[in-house]
C-alpha cells in the first residue's frame, strides 16, 4: 500500500496496470514479491501482517494479508474486490489493480483493466494455458489493455526448464494475437523464489529478457498522438463573472484524445457549431497546445452555445453523431441488461436517456463462441448490444479511443452501474449475427 | 507563451507528450473537481487543515481558476485541535473569500449526546457530528483528503463512494468504477464521498506541495515542542488530558506528519525545517505515516474499515 524507496525521486512517468490470474497462480505472491523486493512494504505494515498471520497459526507471515483488506475478505481468504496499491521505483511510479481472478468477479478484472496500460497474467508452468488464461487474454483484448505480459510462474516447480516455457509463451501468444492483441511479454518467473520478478534468475540463464519490474519500468506509456481524433468532453463552464475578469466563459475539461492548438477550426458536438480556440489555460497558465490527458480550459473565438456534455472537436476531424449505439458490453450489476431495460448512458461528461433495443449475442468467454440472441445479459456475461439513445451522441470507435469510445449503462430508478460499453467491432465478432430471416434468402 | 513546460524529461522511456506522474495525478484530481461541480447541487470539502485537504483546497483552486470554487468548506472540530491549524484554517477561508461549517465534537459532548472515552481519543467521537452535519447541511457531495495508500480498507475505496442515509459504507455494494466515467447518482438523503487525492501517496503529497510552493502549518515542520510518550509515540502535552500518572513531558525537537485530534496523533523525532528535508525524511522512512502517527489505527487490524463502515471519512 504504501510507496518510499531509499532514493529521492526527479520527476517520473506514471503507469498503471492490472494483474489477472487465478487463487492458486500465485498473484498474491506475485504481488507481494514486487512490493517487497522494491522495498515497498514498510516495516509497520509488515508487522501487522506477521501479528495477523500468526495470531491465525500460520507459521510465516502471509503475504497475502498484505493485500486482502475487508474483513470479508481475510475470513474467507479470497480477494474479492480491486484494491489499489502504489510503489515506486526511481524511474517510475505505479498504480497496480490487483484484481481478483476467480470467474464471478470478472466485472472487476473489467474495472482493474478500463484505466490500465499494461496486464499481467500469470500462468501456472506446470498447468499452461488453462480456460481462466484465455478469458484474462480476451478480456485484456476486449478492453484494448495497450500491453500484456504473460508472466509463467512456478518455473522452480518445472526444474527451470527452457521448453516448459517456451511452450507455454508460444500457445499464449498465438492466442493472444489472434484476439488483436499488439503486444506479449513472456517471462518466466519464480514469485515465491523471486526470479525474474525484480531480481534476474541464476536458475535460468537461457531467459535473456527483462524481470517484470524492469518490462514495468521501461514500457511505453504515451503514444503517437499525431494519429489520434482529438477529443474535449466540456464538464463545466467556467465564468467568474467578476471585475477582473468581466467577459471570460472557459470550457473546462479533461482532453480525452489527441492534441489541441489555439488558432485551431473547432465543431462543437452535438450542435455542430464551429468556430476557433482563442486561447487555452493549462490551469491558470496559457499554453499555445494541450494534449491528453490534461485537464485544461479552452477559451472559444464566437459566443456560441457551449454547455456541459459536449464534446468540443477538431472541424477537420469530428466523430458522426448517431442515436442508435452498437457496442460489446460487460454486464456488472446484478440485476440482468434485458431488451427494453430503458436505462441511462454516460458517454463522457454526457448523460442522456436510452433504451436496450436488441441483445444479437452473447459471448462464450471460454471458447469465443457467440451465443446468438439470449435476450438478457446476466453478471458478468459479455455480449453484444444495440442501443437507441434520446440523444444524438458523437461516439468514437473504442478502437480508436478508450476514453470517447467507452459508456456507462445505468439504472434510473436506483444509480446502480450496470454495464460497460465499448462502442463498435470487437475482436469477438469477426462475422456478424445473422438473423434468421436474412439465412432464408440463400437459397442457390 | 509556454507550450511544453509540463512536459517530462526522464529516462527516454516517455514520448514528447507524456505526462510527469504529478501533473498526471494533478490533472485526474482537477478532473473529478470539475465532474462533482457538473454533477451535484451543493459539495463541501472536508477541511482540517492537515496537509491533504490543504492540498484539496489548492487543487480546487486551480480546478476552477480565474473563477472561485463553488463548495464551501466543513470542519469537523474535535476540541482537541492544534491551535496552529486553527488559525491557518482561518487565515485560508478569508484569504480565498469561502464559507466555513463547523461540526463541533464538544458541543455534542457538553449536550451530554456524545460521551468523553476513557482514553481520551476524541477521533471516533467526529463521526456522529459529520453525519449530523452532512444531513443538516443536505450536502450531496463530500469531498475527502483520502488517499489508498494510507491504508488497507482505504485502498478498496472508490473515488465516487456512495453513502447511505445514515452515511455507512457497504464495501460489498460498490459500483463498479470503469474508466473515468463517475457515477454520481445518489438517492435523496443519501450522498457521495469522493476523493479526488485516491491515486496519491505521502510522497506524491509532499512533491507537489514542494513543487507548488503550498503553505503548510508549522507542525509539519520540525520544532521544539513539550510532548510525553504513549503507547510508543510521542504526544503533546495539554487540557485534552495527559500526561497522566508515570506519564513524563519532555522538550524534544519533533515534528507532525499527519494532523489530527492531539489525543492521538504523534508526532516524530525530526530535524526537518525544510519542504526538501521532509522529502528526504519520508522517503528515507521505514514506517507509514499512520503507522508511526496515529493510535487510533492500531485498535483492531479492522479499525478504519469499521469506521468507514459507520460514516466516519
Amino acid at each position: 500500500m504504501s510507496t518510499t524507496t531509499t532514493e529521492a525521486l526527479p520527476a517520473t512517468t506514471l503507469l498503471r496496470f492490472a494483474t489477472a490470474g487465478s487463487v492458486d497462480d500465485g498473484k498474491s505472491t506475485l504481488v507481494g514479491r514486487l512490493l517487497h523486493d522494491s522495498k515497498s512494504v514498510l516495516t509497520d505494515q509488515l508487522e501487522a501482517v506477521e501479528r495477523a498471520s500468526a495470531s491465525r497459526g500460520q507459521e510465516g507471515p502471509d503475504l497475502a494479508l498484505l493485500t486482502d483488506g475487508l474483513r470479508a475478505e481475510r475470513e474467507q481468504g479470497i480477494t474479492i474486490d480491486v484494491a489499489y496499491r502504489y510503489f515506486a521505483t526511481p524511474r517510475r511510479r505505479f498504480i497496480l489493480a490487483d484484481t481478483p481472478g476467480h470467474v464471478q468477479y470478472t466485472r472487476n478484472m473489467v474495472t482493474g483493466a478500463s484505466t490500465a496500460e499494461l496486464t499481467v497474467i500469470l500462468v501456472d508452468a506446470r498447468n499452461g494455458v488453462v480456460e481462466q488464461t484465455r478469458r484474462h487474454a480476451a478480456i485484456a483484448a476486449l478492453l484494448r489493455v495497450p500491453h500484456v505480459v504473460l508472466a509463467v510462474n512456478k518455473m522452480d516447480l518445472v526444474a527451470y526448464e527452457e521448453p516448459v516455457f517456451a511452450a507455454i509463451a508460444e500457445e499464449f501468444t498465438a492466442y493472444a494475437t489472434e484476439l488483436g492483441v499488439p503486444e506479449v511479454t513472456a517471462i518466466p518467473i519464480s514469485a515465491l523464489a523471486g526470479d525474474n520478478v525484480v531480481e534476474p534468475s541464476a536458475n535460468m540463464d537461457w531467459y535473456g529478457g527483462p524481470t517484470v519490474l524492469e518490462h514495468l519500468e521501461t514500457v511505453p506509456v504515451s503514444h503517437d498522438l499525431a494519429h489520434c481524433h482529438a477529443r474535449l468532453p466540456v464538464q463545466f463552464v467556467i465564468r467568474p463573472q467578476t471585475a477582473d475578469h468581466p467577459d471570460y466563459r472557459g470550457y473546462a475539461g479533461q482532453i480525452a484524445a489527441g492534441t489541441f492548438r489555439v488558432g485551431e477550426a473547432v465543431t462543437v458536438l452535438p450542435s455542430g457549431r464551429t468556430t476557433r480556440i482563442s486561447g487555452i489555460d493549462l490551469l491558470g497558465e496559457p499554453v499555445d497546445t494541450a494534449w491528453t490527458t490534461q485537464s485544461v480550459t479552452v477559451l472559444l473565438e464566437d459566443d456560441i452555445d457551449v454547455s456541459r456534455g459536449d464534446l468540443i472537436v477538431p472541424t477537420k476531424d469530428a466523430p458522426p453523431t448517431t442515436q442508435d449505439v452498437e457496442a460489446t458490453v460487460c454486464h456488472v450489476a446484478d440485476q440482468p441488461l434485458t431488451v427494453g431495460h430503458r436505462v441511462l448512458l454516460k458517454h463522457g461528461t454526457r448523460t442522456v436517456k436510452a433504451i436496450v433495443k436488441d441483445i444479437p449475442s452473447r459471448l462464450t468467454l471460454d471458447d469465443l463462441s457467440l451465443h446468438p440472441h439470449p435476450g438478457r445479459l446476466a453478471a458478468n456475461d459479455i455480449g453484444r448490444v444495440k442501443i437507441r439513445t434520446a440523444e444524438p451522441l458523437p461516439v468514437d470507435a473504442y478502437a480508436d479511443s478508450r476514453r470517447t469510445g467507452s459508456f456507462i449503462l445505468i439504472d434510473p430508478s436506483d444509480g446502480t452501474t450496470l454495464t460497460a460499453g465499448m462502442v463498435g467491432e470487437s475482436f469477438a465478432s469477426p462475422e456478424p449475427v445473422k438473423d434468421a430471416a436474412e439465412d432464408d434468402g440463400w437459397d442457390f | 507563451m509556454t507550450t511544453v513546460a509540463k512536459t517530462a524529461t526522464g529516462e527516454g522511456t516517455a514520448g514528447p507528450y507524456a505526462l510527469s506522474h504529478l501533473d498526471a495525478l494533478e490533472s485526474e484530481a482537477v478532473h473529478i473537481f470539475r465532474e462533482v461541480a457538473g454533477e451535484f447541487e451543493n459539495p463541501v470539502i472536508l477541511f482540517s487543515g492537515g496537509k491533504d485537504s490543504i492540498l484539496m483546497l489548492h487543487l480546487a483552486l486551480k480546478a476552477f481558476a480565474p473563477a472561485a470554487i463553488p463548495f464551501s468548506l466543513l470542519h469537523v472540530d474535535t476540541g482537541h485541535n492544534f491551535p496552529e491549524v486553527l488559525e491557518y484554517r482561518d487565515r485560508v477561508v478569508d484569504a480565498h473569500g469561502l464559507r466555513l461549517h463547523v461540526a463541533s465534537v464538544q458541543d455534542y459532548i457538553d449536550r451530554g449526546v456524545l460521551k468523553e472515552r476513557p482514553d481520551g481519543t476524541r477521533n471516533p467521537l467526529q463521526t456522529l457530528p459529520l453525519t449530523e452535519k452532512i444531513q443538516s447541511g443536505k450536502f450531496d457531495a463530500v469531498f475527502g483528503g483520502g488517499r489508498r495508500d494510507e491504508e488497507k480498507a482505504r485502498a478498496k475505496e472508490r473515488v465516487f463512494s456512495l453513502r447511505d442515509e445514515f452515511s455507512q459504507w457497504d464495501p460489498r455494494r460498490q459500483r463498479p468504477e470503469l474508466w473515468n466515467l463517475y457515477n454520481g447518482r445518489h438517492a435523496p438523503g443519501e450522498h457521495v464521498r469522493v476523493f479526488p487525492l485516491s491515486n496519491w501517496t505521502e510522497l506524491d503529497v509532499w512533491q507537489y506541495i514542494a513543487r507548488e510552493g503550498i503553505e503548510l502549518p508549522q507542525i509539519y515542520f520540525a520544532h521544539e515542542r513539550d510532548v510525553f510518550a504513549r503507547g510508543g509515540m510521542w504526544l503533546t502535552a495539554g487540557e485534552w488530558g495527559g500526561p497522566k500518572d508515570g506519564e513524563t513531558v519532555e522538550r524534544r525537537l519533533v515534528r507532525y506528519r499527519t494532523v489530527g485530534d492531539m489525543s492521538c496523533t504523534g508526532a516524530v523525532d525530526s530535524d526537518a525545517t525544510t519542504l526538501d528535508a521532509v522529502i528526504a525524511e519520508i522517503a528515507a522512512s521505514r514506517l507509514t505515516e499512520r503507522g508511526a502517527t496515529r493510535a487510533d489505527d492500531k485498535l483492531s487490524e479492522a479499525a478504519m474499515e469499521d469506521r468507514k463502515r459507520e460514516g466516519y471519512f
